[in-house]
């Protein structure tokens, strides 16, 4: 028996649900509907390559259209419900099943199966949504522009933007991950904290300045490299600077997590109940 | 700590409550090694103090200590805790292999350690041949000693198994009590929940009777039906050629609370208070030669018969 209490141990133990819950993440009977909602946006892009007649250059509005794409469909909605739906299903599933104990049953601190539950959530979901980020992306760009496409991402700012989508797109599977984890340890019926917040990261763009940090969108807004128009009706706020939105980001997560593995350690499993 | 309780599971004060509803209520136990049975109705409280051994559920007054450890650090209790719940459920998609191994290696051991450790409970439970197919294509009894190895695959000193053997086939049954029995000899505490008497019976060491989440009694069986012997005297049948003339004579015996005779003319039921006296004075009767003793049992110092006092009749 693995006797000692340092850091190699926990580690160990962490990669060892990190693996576990990989397998499941994404072979499990829960991994179809994320699969189905990540291919929402390529499939729609498909069909509008095959449907374009196209041009002989990049458009300039290209790269804001992208945007548009992007926070509308990819960053609020595709993102934002797979996240729900992986993230709260670490530990919601597992009760639904009737399986959490088995882990309250290994000899493993219950704060480290907070932590690979949720760094098994993150890769799952950085893994499936920066690869919808990069191919919807592409997809917007190389069907009928090829050549000029090359000379935007590889001489242009392309390159540049995909970068900070993904870099986006990585920070929010970090930060609503650690929000829908604890919703679904906590939350009997999580659909409702989980709509709550979609109506709220919704109208952001109507909030006054200081109720728009209390939200993840405003944060992730501030990176997006090509900024578009929230509309006429929209409360303008200053962007927060990429130095303070990314540790603010990554500060908020790791006290919510720490909140998860204070709470989890007084949690009792009662599946009778639930 | 002391060397005794780092020895012992210890139950003090414990009360859990759900609510307002009662789950167990000042249980002070203190289970030492082998086979410690929990019986007691459905509701009586036996799971929720199983789930309170193991740290699933938490006291809502009172501590508890498994072999010295508090049930609030998983990291040190489940070193020396394996718990075989009542629930037949498993992570989708594993095979047996799998599921066992999976949670060794979150426990901390190595990926050699877990496939030997792996290996090894699967031989005990005689599930190696099955060891690599789906769980969910078991039968019921197959997941249920899945579960089984599971719980003692890292070698646990403390078992603890709810119902374990539901669903099992008679002859796995007789098995998985022969396996039982084996731990404990080789000092194991193991705690089982059961709701056939006989079975208990027949494999524990001790019982801890629970009805309404109180401890109506807990000891050896022999010791408990001992203690009751003023409100429920110990009942023998008397196998003789003549019960009618041993009825009469043992009525001499203060001892004797009551005689009947058998409904085949064969032997007598005589319930007693002192039940070593009455031997004595029955040896003088048959001494005398004038009736024939072909055996004396008694018929109530069972399980099912001290249950039925304590229990039964509530």
């Amino acid at each position: 028996m693995a006797t000692e209490a340092n850091l190699s141990l926990w580690v160990r133990q962490v990669r060892a649900i990190v693996a576990f819950d990989l397998k499941r993440n994404f072979f499990g009977k829960r991994a179809l509907l994320v699969y189905l909602l990540a291919m929402m946006p390529i499939a729609l892009l498909v069909l509008v390559a095959l449907l374009n007649p196209g041009g002989a250059e990049v458009s300039t509005r290209l790269p804001i259209i992208y945007s548009v794409f992007y926070n509308s469909l990819i960053l609020r909605t595709i993102i934002f419900f797979g996240c729900a739906w992986i993230f709260m299903n670490l530990f919601r599933g597992e009760i639904v099943d009737r399986s959490l104990h088995y882990y309250f049953l290994s000899s493993v601190r219950r704060e480290l199966i907070v932590t690979g539950k949720y760094l098994s959530g993150v890769l799952t979901s950085v893994i499936l949504f920066t690869t919808v980020t990069v191919v919807c992306m592409l997809l917007v760009f190389f069907p009928h522009y090829y050549s000029s496409s090359l000379r935007f991402f590889f001489d242009g700012p392309g390159l540049g933007q995909l970068v900070w989508y993904v870099t986006i797109t990585i920070l929010a599977c970090i930060g609503y991950g650690a929000f829908f984890l604890v919703v679904g340890l906590f939350v009997r019926n999580p659909i409702i904290p989980a709509l709550l917040l979609y109506g709220w990261e919704w109208i952001n763009f109507l909030l006054p300045p200081l109720l728009k940090k209390i939200s993840v969108i405003h944060y992730l807004n501030s990176l997006v490299p090509v900024p578009i128009s929230e509309g006429p009706i929209a409360v303008v706020a200053e962007p927060t600077p990429a130095w303070i939105s990314i540790p603010a980001l990554l500060i908020v997560t790791a006290l919510v997590l720490f909140l998860a593995g204070t709470r989890i350690r007084r949690m009792e499993v009662r599946y009778g109940s639930e | 700590m002391s060397e005794t309780s780092d020895n012992t599971i210890v139950f003090h004060n414990v009360s859990k409550f759900y609510g307002e509803i009662l789950g167990v209520n000042r249980v002070t136990l203190e289970i030492r090694a082998g086979i410690t049975s929990l019986v007691g109705p459905n509701g009586a409280g036996k799971t929720t103090l199983m789930n309170l051994m193991c740290g699933l559920l938490r006291p809502t007054r009172g501590t508890i200590r498994v072999l010295g450890v508090p049930t609030d650090q998983p990291q040190l209790l489940f070193r020396k805790l394996g718990y075989c719940s009542q629930f037949d459920s498993f992570p989708g998609g594993l095979t047996g292999r799998d599921f066992i191994n999976s949670f060794l290696r979150i426990s901390g051991f190595t990926r050699r350690q877990a496939d030997e450790l792996a290996e090894k409970a699967l031989v005990r439970v005689d599930l190696i041949a099955a060891a690599d197919r789906k769980i969910g294509g078991y039968s019921k009894g197959m997941r249920q000693r899945v579960r089984l190895a599971q719980a003692i695959a890292h070698d646990p000193s403390v078992l603890i198994l709810d119902e374990p053997l539901n669903g099992l086939d008679p002859m796995v049954r007789a098995e998985t009590i022969a396996l039982f029995k084996q731990f404990a000899a080789e000092g194991l505490h193991l705690i089982i929940s059961s709701h056939i008497l006989h079975e208990v019976d027949m494999m524990s060491d001790r019982v801890v009777l629970l009805n309404n989440g109180y401890v109506v009694a807990e000891g050896g069986i022999q010791g408990v039906r001992e203690e009751m012997d003023v409100e429920h005297p110990v009942q023998v049948l008397i196998r003789c050629d003549r019960p009618s003339v041993l009825a009469a004579q043992i009525f001499q015996n203060t001892d004797v609370v009551e005689a009947r005779v058998h409904d085949d003319r064969k032997g007598l039921f005589v319930k007693l208070r002192n039940p070593d006296q009455f031997y004595l004075s029955l040896n003088r009767v048959v001494a005398e030669g004038t009736i024939e003793v072909e055996s004396i049992a008694p018929v109530d110092d069972d399980l099912s018969a001290v249950y039925e006092y304590l229990i039964g009749a509530q």
